[in-house]
C-alpha cells in the first residue's frame, strides 16, 4: 500500500440479508422484504423455493405461497444496524457506513493493535457474528480485508458464502479482481455495454487504455476502470475538503427526538449543500457528529456512491440518530443533544451527478418535497402516501397508498394504471370514485333478500338497496352479476364474489358485491 | 378580494399629482385607507390573467371566469359527482407540472384519478388524525403544492378556515373543498364558515349504459352550476359527461353547444346510431 496510490488498506463486514434480520425474521424463515412493488431481500429458504431479486409480489407468492412478506423500510434497516456498528465501537473509531447491512473501516491502527490482519478479522467476525446470532442468523456474516473498499467488500460477499474470513495480502488485490465478472461493479448500464463487447471479466476491463474508457464512458467509466483495477474510488484530486464547509448547530435546549434532531438537520444539509454547489463541488462521504450536553459523543462517517443530495444527507442523520436515541438503553446517551455537525470528509468536483429526492429537478417538485417533509413531521410519515400501481382487478387493488418515505425516489415507480396488462374480470371504466366497504342488503321486489347461485344466477331482479342510508334507497337498472374466482390455488387468498352495478332512483350509481351470500358495497360512482 | 387573477396594467383612474408624500401629507379627499389603496394600486405589478390561472379541460373552460382555476381561490364543489368533479379539477395541473395532494378523503379511489388524467407522480394523499394540528398539515401541504383537494368533512374552526384561505392566497395554491356525494351526507354544520371564490354545484345526473341486467354504466351526463364572487359572479352553466366511458371528463357530443342549433331531426338520428 503506498499512499501516493490513495488506496487504503479497508476491512469491510456485510451482513447478509440486512433488510431480513431487520425485520424480525430468522434464518430459517422464507421471508422476502419487498420495496417499491419488487423484492429486495429474499431468504435462503425463499431462494430454494425459486424466489429471485426482483420478483413481484405476487410472482414470489406464487412460487411459494407460505412465503412471510416484509415491507421495506429504511429507517429500521438504519436504525438496528446500529446494534452491529456498537460492537465495532471498540475496536475503531473510523466507522464508515454506506448501507445499512455493510461497514468498512481503514485497518492499520486496528491491526497493528490486535497483531495483524488476520488476529483482526477474526476478531470482527466473532463481535458482529455475536449480535446477528442473538437475532436469529448466525453464521451470515462475511469479513474482509484488501486495498481498498471495492476489493474487500468483494471478499467479504464471497465470505458470506463461504463463511468465515478473507485477508488479501497487500498488492494482491488487482489479481484477485482480475477473474471476477463485470457484473460486481454494480453499474447496470455500463456492464451491459461492456459485456456486448465481450469484456465479461475486471481484469479486461482494466486492460483497456485509460484515455479510450474516459472517451467513451466519461467520468463513471473511469471510476469503474479505477475499481476493477484494485485501485480506490477515490479520484488522486479528492482534496481534503476545506475547514470552511463544516456547519454546526448549537441546539438549545437540547433535543432529545428524533424528528426534532432531523428538523435541524434539514437546515445543516441545506446549508452545506448551499455551500458546496457554491464552489462547484459535491461530496462522496460525509462526517456526521453528534454531542450531548453530558460530552457524550456519536460520530459516522457515511459514504454514498452518488453525491449526497439533501434528502440523501437528512436521511443519514435520522437514521444514525435514530439508532442512538431509540437504541438498547445501555447504548443511549444520558442527556439531549446540544451540538449537530456535518463535516464534507470527501469532496469532489461535481459531475452533475446528484439526483434529485423525486426523480424531477423542477422546481415545483423541490417546493413539494420540502412541503411534504415538514407535512410528515406534523402527522408522521406513514400518513403521507403516493399511488404505486400494481396488478388486481378490484377497483382497490388496482393501485395502492404506499407511505412516500419508502419509495424509491429516483425510479419511475408508478406510470399510468391504465396501460398496465390485462386483468381479465375488471370492472371496466368508469371506475367508482369513492371505495367505501359497508354491509348492506339488496333486496327484490317482495322484500327477500337477493341471493347469486353458484352458476352466477341470481334469485330475483334486484329492487331495493337497504343499508346504504338510513331509507331502503329504489334501484331503477341494474347490471350483472360478474363472477370473479381470485387465487383459487390459494387457500387463505382464495376470494369468491359476485359484483353487480346498480343505478339507483335517487340518480346515484353503486357497484356491489356479494361474498358468502352477504352483500356490501364495494364503491360509489361519485 | 378576489381581484388577483385580472388584466392590471397598474390602473390609475385620475392622474395623481406630485410625489407620493404629497398623496399623505396633501389635501387629498377620502380616508386614509382610500389613500393607502391607491398607493397600493400604483404599486401592484403587472399581471396577466393567463400567469395566474391553471388551464383545465375544454368543456369545463366555460365554468371559469378566466377559462383556468385562479390561483389563489378556493373552489367547493358540492353535489353527487363532486368527487369525480375535484378529481378532474385536480388534473388541471399536469401540464404544468404541478403536483397535487389530497388532504382526507380516505375513500378517494386512486383508479379513478388515473383515469380523470391526474398524474400520479405527482399526487400525494395526506391522512390527516382528527385530533389536532388539521389546520397545520393544510397550511403546510399550501407552502409547497399547487392544487390541493381538501375533504369538506374536516372540521375547522372559523378561524383556522381564514388562516387557511388566507395562506392559499399568499402562495398562488388552488384550494378545491370537496363533499364526496355519498348518500345521508348531512351538511356539515361548520361549513357555513368558508366563504369559497366559486361554488361548483352538480345536480341532475343520468346514467346511461344501464340496463335491466344488461349492460355496464358507460357515461353520466351532468350540469354544473356556478356561482362566484368578483369576476365570477355572473352564474354559469354547463352539461357535460362526468365520467365518460373512459372514466374521464368530456363534452357531451350530443349536448349542442350553445351557438349550434342542431335540427330536432338529426338530434334523434344521432341518438339512434
Amino acid at each position: 500500500m503506498s499512499p501516493a496510490d490513495g488506496v487504503v488498506r479497508t476491512l469491510v463486514v456485510v451482513c447478509a440479508h440486512w433488510p431480513l434480520v431487520a425485520a424480525g425474521s430468522s434464518s430459517t424463515d422464507a421471508a422476502v422484504v419487498i420495496g417499491a412493488g419488487r423484492v429486495v431481500a429474499v431468504s435462503p429458504r425463499a431462494r430454494a423455493e425459486g424466489i429471485e431479486l426482483g420478483h413481484r409480489r405476487r410472482e414470489a407468492q406464487r412460487r411459494c405461497p407460505s412465503v412471510v412478506v416484509h415491507e421495506a423500510d429504511p429507517d429500521r434497516d438504519a436504525r438496528l444496524f446500529h446494534l452491529v456498528t456498537s460492537v465495532l465501537e471498540p475496536i475503531t473509531a473510523r466507522i464508515e457506513l454506506s448501507t445499512p447491512g455493510v461497514v468498512a473501516f481503514p485497518t492499520r491502527g486496528p491491526s497493528r493493535r490486535l497483531g495483524g490482519d488476520a488476529a483482526l478479522a477474526d476478531a470482527v467476525a466473532r463481535a458482529v457474528d455475536g449480535v446477528m446470532t442473538g437475532m436469529g442468523w448466525p453464521g451470515s456474516v462475511g469479513v474482509g480485508i484488501a486495498d481498498g473498499r471495492f476489493a474487500a467488500e468483494q471478499v467479504a460477499a464471497q465470505m458470506v458464502v463461504h463463511g468465515g474470513v478473507g485477508v488479501l495480502d497487500p498488492g494482491t488485490s488487482p489479481a484477485f479482481l482480475a477473474p471476477q465478472p463485470v457484473t460486481v461493479l454494480g453499474r447496470d448500464e455500463l456492464t451491459e455495454v461492456l459485456l456486448r463487447l465481450g469484456i465479461t471479466t475486471l481484469g479486461a476491463f482494466a486492460a483497456l487504455p485509460v484515455a479510450d474508457v474516459a472517451a467513451r464512458f466519461g467520468p463513471e467509466g473511469l471510476l469503474a476502470r479505477r475499481l476493477a483495477a484494485g485501485l480506490d474510488d477515490h479520484i488522486p484530486q479528492v482534496a481534503a475538503p476545506p475547514p470552511h464547509l463544516m456547519v454546526t448547530a448549537e441546539l438549545d435546549p437540547p433535543v432529545d427526538r428524533v424528528d426534532r434532531a432531523a428538523f435541524v438537520a434539514k437546515g445543516l444539509a441545506e446549508q452545506l449543500h448551499e455551500m458546496l454547489a457554491a464552489d462547484g463541488l459535491s461530496c462522496t462521504r460525509v462526517h456526521i457528529a453528534a454531542e450531548t450536553e453530558t460530552g457524550e459523543c456519536n460520530e459516522r462517517v457515511w459514504r454514498q456512491g452518488d453525491a449526497f443530495g439533501v434528502g440523501a444527507l437528512i436521511d443519514r442523520v435520522r437514521w444514525q440518530l435514530d439508532g442512538w436515541l431509540a437504541g438498547p438503553a445501555l447504548l443511549r446517551p444520558t442527556s439531549g443533544i446540544c451540538r449537530l455537525t456535518l463535516l464534507p470528509d470527501e469532496v469532489g468536483p461535481a459531475r452533475g451527478r446528484q439526483l434529485g429526492f423525486w426523480g424531477g429537478e423542477t422546481a415545483a417538485d423541490e417546493r413539494a418535497r420540502r412541503a411534504l417533509a415538514r407535512v410528515q413531521g406534523i402527522v408522521g410519515a406513514a400518513a403521507v402516501t403516493v399511488p404505486e400501481v400494481r396488478g388486481g382487478r378490484g377497483p382497490g387493488e388496482r393501485i395502492v397508498r404506499v407511505p412516500a418515505a419508502t419509495t424509491d425516489p429516483d425510479a419511475s415507480r408508478r406510470g399510468r394504471a391504465t396501460e398496465s396488462p390485462p386483468w381479465p374480470g375488471r370492472v371496466p371504466a368508469p371506475s367508482p370514485a369513492l371505495l367505501v366497504d359497508r354491509p348492506v342488503q339488496v333486496r327484490d321486489t317482495t322484500g327477500r333478500p337477493v341471493s347469486v347461485s353458484g352458476r352466477g344466477v341470481l334469485s330475483a331482479p334486484p329492487a331495493d338497496l337497504v343499508g346504504a342510508a338510513s331509507r331502503p334507497i329504489g334501484v331503477a337498472a341494474w347490471a350483472g352479476p360478474w363472477l370473479l374466482d381470485e387465487r383459487w390455488w390459494d387457500p387463505t387468498g382464495h376470494r369468491r364474489r359476485a359484483r353487480l352495478q346498480l343505478l339507483l332512483t335517487d340518480g346515484r350509481a353503486v357497484l356491489v358485491a356479494c361474498e358468502h351470500q352477504q352483500w356490501s358495497i364495494e364503491g360509489w360512482y361519485d | 378580494m378576489f381581484d388577483t387573477g385580472r388584466v392590471t396594467a397598474s390602473p390609475s383612474p385620475r392622474p395623481i399629482p406630485g410625489s407620493t408624500s404629497d398623496i399623505i401629507s396633501g389635501p387629498v379627499p377620502g380616508s386614509r385607507s382610500a389613500v393607502l389603496r391607491r398607493l397600493s394600486e400604483m404599486i401592484r405589478p403587472v399581471t396577466l390573467a393567463t400567469d395566474r390561472t391553471l388551464p383545465v379541460a375544454d368543456p369545463l373552460a366555460a365554468l371559469l371566469p378566466d377559462g383556468g382555476l385562479a390561483r389563489g381561490s378556493l373552489v367547493q364543489v358540492a353535489g353527487v359527482g363532486a368527487t369525480s368533479l375535484g378529481l378532474a379539477l385536480l388534473a388541471a395541473g399536469r401540464a404544468a407540472g404541478s403536483w397535487a395532494a389530497v388532504i382526507g378523503l380516505p375513500e378517494l379511489a386512486l383508479v379513478s384519478a388515473d383515469e380523470h388524467g391526474v398524474d400520479l407522480d405527482r399526487l400525494v394523499l395526506i391522512d390527516v388524525p382528527r385530533w389536532r394540528r388539521g389546520a397545520e398539515v393544510v397550511a403546510a401541504t399550501i407552502d409547497g403544492i399547487d392544487l390541493v383537494l381538501l375533504d369538506r368533512r374536516l372540521r375547522f374552526t372559523a378561524s383556522e378556515m381564514r388562516r387557511i384561505t388566507a395562506r392559499g392566497r399568499e402562495q398562488g395554491s388552488v384550494l378545491i373543498l370537496v363533499e364526496p356525494g355519498l348518500p345521508d351526507a348531512s351538511p356539515s354544520e361548520s361549513s357555513g364558515d368558508w366563504s369559497p371564490d366559486l361554488v361548483l354545484t352538480l345536480h341532475s345526473p343520468r346514467w346511461s349504459g344501464l340496463g335491466s341486467g344488461h349492460g355496464v354504466l358507460r357515461r353520466r351526463h351532468v350540469a354544473i352550476d356556478a356561482v362566484g364572487r368578483g369576476r365570477a359572479s355572473r352564474p354559469r352553466h354547463v352539461e357535460l359527461l362526468l365520467p365518460d366511458q373512459r372514466g374521464s371528463l368530456a363534452a357531451d357530443p350530443l349536448e349542442p353547444s350553445p351557438d349550434a342549433v342542431i335540427p330536432l331531426s338529426s338530434r334523434e338520428h344521432r341518438v339512434a346510431g
